[in-house]
C-alpha cells in the first residue's frame, strides 16, 4: 500500500514537472547591439517575474547581417524568429508583403494612443500596425555653446541653412582643430545619405517625381550638393568623406565639431561628463530649413515586430508589450535614471516632468513631430519615408549614389559630373524594377 | 652549397621581413590593446595605440553578457567535427586519384575547386531552404555536414598533393603482401601521410573555426559558434569598439594559440612540394 501510495505521489510529482515544462515557451529574440537593447537584456529579471511561463533566447546581431538573416528567415517562412529588431525603413515593405504579425490586438494596457503620431504612422501600413517601437530618433544640430560665444553669434532654435553656414564660417578656427561643422560623409544609405536626403527635403528637392523619374538634375539637387561640399570643404573636418555617426559623434565628444547635424539619440552622450567634457557647453537646435516648410530632420525608430512564420505569436505578443510598454520606460527610470530611458516613442514621456527637465527633450520631440514620413518633401512623391525611400530597392541604390556624392565631396568629381551620373543610375535602376514604363 | 650572403643584406633581409610581419600582425595587436582600453579611448581622434587609461572591464562586461563557454564549445565541435568527417571522406578519395587516376581526374579536381570560387551568398537561399526542410537550420549536425562540403575540395586537394608524393611502388608492395584495400589505406598510407594529413587537418580546422558567413546564416541560439559570438557585439551605430575588440580577442585567442603551437606542421603543409 505503502509502495503504491509513493509511487502515485512521485508520478504526480514528475507529471507536474512535465506539464510545467510543456508550458513553458520559448522565444528567439533577434536585435542589434546597441545601448538600449542591451540595457533591456539586462533588465529581463522583470520579464520573467511576471511571465514565468515564457523564456526568451536573445539573438545580437549588427545591423545589416540582422537585416540579411531576418529577411531570409522571413522570405522563407523559416520561423527561426519570433520577434525581431526591425527598422522604419522595413516595416512598410515588408508589412506590405504580408511577413510581419499584426499588432492591433495589443492589450488595452499598451496603450497605442500614446505612441508619437509620427512614429506610429510610420510603422502603421493600411490601419496595421505592424510593429512597436521600442526607441525613436530624429535628428538635430548640437553645438558648443561657448564657441559661439565666443565667436558672437546666436544659434536661434530654429535656424536655417544660411545661418548655419554663417555659423560654420564664424566658428571654425582650423589651427586650433576647431572644425565649423561636421556632418556625414560617409557613403551609405544609412550614412551620407540619410542626411543628405533630410538636406534634400529641406532644399525642395525629392528622390522622385510623382512618375518615379529621378529628380537629380533638378536646380534643388544642385543646390544641395553644391551647399553641403562647400560647406564640409571650408568648414568641416580633415576627411569628411570618411566621416559617419560614430567618427562625427567621437569628434563633437572631443569638442572638435563646433556643430553637428545628427541623430537626437547621441544627445544622452553628449550631456554626459563622464563621455565628454564639454557636456555644460552643449547647445540643441532644430534642424535647419531653407524657408519651404520642411526641416532637414529625419525620422527612425528601432521596433519590435513579429515574423508571419513565427509558432509563438502570443508569447511574443506578450514580450512586446512587456518592453514597449509605459511601464518599462518606467522601470528604466527607476533603475538607471531618466536620462536612460528610451526616448523618441510615447507621449506620456514627453509630458513627465522629470523626463521633460533634461536638456535635450524638449527638442527631441519637436524633432520627432517635425518629421512626417507621410508627406516628407516639399513638392508631392510617390513614396513615403523621411530619410529614406520605403521600396526595397532604395537601400542599394541609394548606397550607390551615397558613393557617388562622398567622391564628390573628397574632390574625386564635381558636382555636376556626380549628379549626373547619380541621375543615370537611379535612371537605370528604376526602369530595371518597372516603376518607370 | 649554401650560397655565400653578406651580413649587410642578411641584416636588410631580416628587417624587411620583420616589417612585413609586424604590417600584418599590427591590426590583431591593435585589436588586442583595444580591447584593454576604454570606449572613449577606443574612438579617440587620432588615434592612440597607447593609452592611460588601460582596463579589463570589456572582458568582464561581454563575459556577463555572453554565455562564451557555449559559444566556444560550437565552435571546437564544428570546427574538429568538420574535419574530422571531411577527413574521412578526403582520404579515400584523394587516394583513389593520386593512385588509381582515371581519364577525368583531373577534370573532377578542377570542378571541385572551382566550386570554392562561387561565392556563397548565390547558394543562400537554396540551401537555407533544404536546411529548413531538413530540420538541420541551428543544428551542430547540420553546421558540421555544411563546413565539412565547403571545405572538402581544399582538403581532398591537399591530401592528393601529399599522396602523389608517395610512391605507388610501396602500396604496390603491400598489396602483394596481401594487404586489402582498406589495409593499404589505413595501415601503410595514412602513417607515411600522417604529416600531411596533420597539417590539413589543422588548415582545416582553422578555415572552419574563422567561417563567418554559414555559421551566422544557419544558426540562431544553439549551434551559433564563435563568429556569432562576435558579431553580437558589433554595432555600426555605437561606441562599442573596445567591447567589439574583447570579444574578437577571445574568439581567436583559442585558434591562435592552437596555431602557435602547431606552426611547425602548419609551414610544412602549406610549403609542402614546393621545393622538390
Amino acid at each position: 500500500m505503502t509502495f503504491t501510495i509513493r509511487a502515485l505521489l512521485g508520478a504526480c510529482a514528475v507529471g507536474a514537472i512535465c506539464s510545467a515544462a510543456a508550458a513553458e515557451t520559448t522565444i528567439t529574440v533577434a536585435t542589434v547591439n546597441n545601448g538600449d537593447m542591451v540595457r533591456m537584456q539586462g533588465l529581463m529579471d522583470d520579464f520573467y517575474a511576471k511571465h514565468p511561463d515564457i523564456k526568451v533566447e536573445w539573438v545580437t546581431l549588427e545591423e545589416n547581417v540582422l537585416r540579411q538573416n531576418v529577411t531570409t528567415d522571413i522570405a522563407t517562412g523559416g520561423g527561426q524568429y519570433d520577434v525581431i529588431t526591425i527598422g522604419t525603413y522595413e516595416v512598410p515593405i515588408w508589412g506590405k508583403q504580408g511577413w510581419l504579425e499584426s499588432l492591433n490586438d495589443l492589450p488595452a494596457d499598451y496603450d497605442v494612443d500614446d505612441l508619437l503620431p509620427p512614429i506610429r504612422g510610420g510603422l502603421t501600413v493600411d490601419g496595421n500596425l505592424f510593429a512597436s517601437p521600442f526607441y525613436g530618433e530624429s535628428s538635430f544640430l548640437n553645438y558648443r555653446k561657448d564657441l559661439a560665444e565666443k565667436a558672437g553669434i546666436t544659434i536661434p532654435d530654429a535656424p536655417t541653412w544660411d545661418d548655419i553656414k554663417a555659423a560654420a564660417a564664424a566658428m571654425t578656427d582650423q589651427a586650433n582643430g576647431i572644425y565649423g561643422i561636421c556632418l556625414r560623409g560617409k557613403a551609405g544609405w544609412g550614412e551620407n545619405m540619410a542626411f543628405l536626403t533630410t538636406m534634400a527635403n529641406s532644399y525642395g528637392a525629392r528622390w522622385f517625381d510623382e512618375n518615379w523619374v529621378p529628380q537629380f538634375d533638378q536646380p534643388e539637387w544642385k543646390a544641395v550638393m553644391t551647399d553641403y561640399v562647400e560647406m564640409l570643404t571650408k568648414y568641416g573636418p580633415p576627411g569628411a568623406s570618411n566621416n559617419g555617426y560614430n567618427e562625427n559623434l567621437t569628434l563633437s565628444l572631443q569638442g572638435k565639431c563646433a556643430m553637428r547635424m545628427d541623430a537626437t539619440v547621441s544627445a544622452g552622450a553628449l550631456t554626459d561628463p563622464k563621455q565628454s567634457e564639454f557636456a555644460d557647453k552643449v547647445g540643441f537646435a532644430l534642424a535647419p530649413d531653407a524657408g519651404l516648410g520642411k526641416r532637414a530632420n529625419w525620422l527612425w525608430a528601432w521596433s519590435l515586430a513579429i515574423p508571419a512564420s513565427s509558432d509563438a505569436k502570443d508569447a511574443a505578443k506578450t514580450f512586446i508589450n512587456w518592453a514597449t510598454n509605459k511601464d518599462y520606460i518606467a522601470l528604466v527610470a527607476s533603475k538607471e535614471g531618466w536620462g536612460a530611458a528610451p526616448p523618441g516613442t510615447r507621449t506620456s514621456l514627453y509630458s513627465n516632468p522629470d523626463y521633460a527637465a533634461l536638456p535635450f527633450a524638449k527638442m527631441t520631440i519637436d524633432s520627432i513631430n517635425a518629421a512626417d514620413p507621410t508627406n516628407p518633401t516639399v513638392k508631392p512623391v510617390p513614396y513615403t519615408g523621411v530619410q529614406f525611400v520605403a521600396i526595397p530597392e532604395f537601400a542599394g541604390l541609394a548606397t550607390s549614389v551615397g558613393e557617388i556624392f562622398s567622391a564628390a565631396l573628397a574632390g574625386q568629381k564635381s558636382v555636376d559630373d556626380a549628379l549626373a551620373e547619380a541621375q543615370a543610375l537611379a535612371l537605370d535602376e528604376m526602369t530595371a524594377s518597372g516603376y518607370i514604363k | 652549397m649554401a650560397r655565400a650572403v653578406s651580413p649587410r643584406r642578411k641584416l636588410l633581409t631580416t628587417l624587411a621581413a620583420w616589417a612585413v610581419a609586424l604590417i600584418i600582425f599590427f591590426p590583431v595587436l591593435w585589436m588586442i590593446l583595444t580591447s584593454f582600453k576604454t570606449e572613449v579611448s577606443a574612438v579617440a581622434s587620432p588615434p592612440q595605440l597607447f593609452t592611460a587609461d588601460w582596463t579589463l572591464e570589456n572582458y568582464a562586461e561581454v563575459w556577463a553578457r555572453s554565455d562564451y563557454p557555449r559559444f566556444f564549445w560550437n565552435s571546437v565541435v564544428l570546427s574538429v567535427g568538420s574535419t574530422l568527417l571531411g577527413l574521412a571522406i578526403a582520404i579515400p578519395s584523394a587516394w583513389a586519384m593520386a593512385f588509381v587516376p582515371g581519364k577525368r581526374t583531373k577534370d573532377l579536381l578542377m570542378w571541385m575547386l572551382s566550386t570554392k570560387m562561387m561565392p556563397a551568398v548565390a547558394v543562400m537561399i537554396p540551401l537555407y531552404l533544404i536546411f529548413l526542410w531538413t530540420g538541420l537550420i541551428d543544428t551542430r549536425i547540420g553546421l558540421v555536414i555544411a563546413l565539412m562540403l565547403m571545405n572538402l575540395p581544399i582538403i581532398i586537394w591537399m591530401l592528393y598533393t601529399y599522396f602523389k608524393e608517395i610512391p605507388g611502388e610501396i602500396l604496390e608492395a603491400a598489396r602483394m603482401d596481401g594487404a586489402s584495400l582498406w589495409g593499404e589505406i589505413l595501415y601503410v598510407l595514412t602513417p607515411m601521410a600522417i604529416p600531411g594529413i596533420a597539417s590539413t587537418m589543422l588548415l582545416n580546422i582553422i578555415l572552419a573555426w574563422n567561417e563567418a558567413f554559414w555559421t551566422i546564416v544557419l544558426t540562431t541560439t544553439k549551434a551559433a559558434p564563435l563568429s556569432a559570438f562576435i558579431a553580437s557585439f558589433s554595432a555600426p551605430q555605437g561606441l562599442f569598439y573596445a567591447k567589439l575588440s574583447a570579444a574578437s580577442a577571445m574568439a581567436i585567442m583559442p585558434i591562435l594559440i592552437l596555431g602557435w603551437f602547431s606552426q611547425k606542421q602548419l609551414v610544412r603543409g602549406l610549403t609542402f612540394g614546393a621545393v622538390k
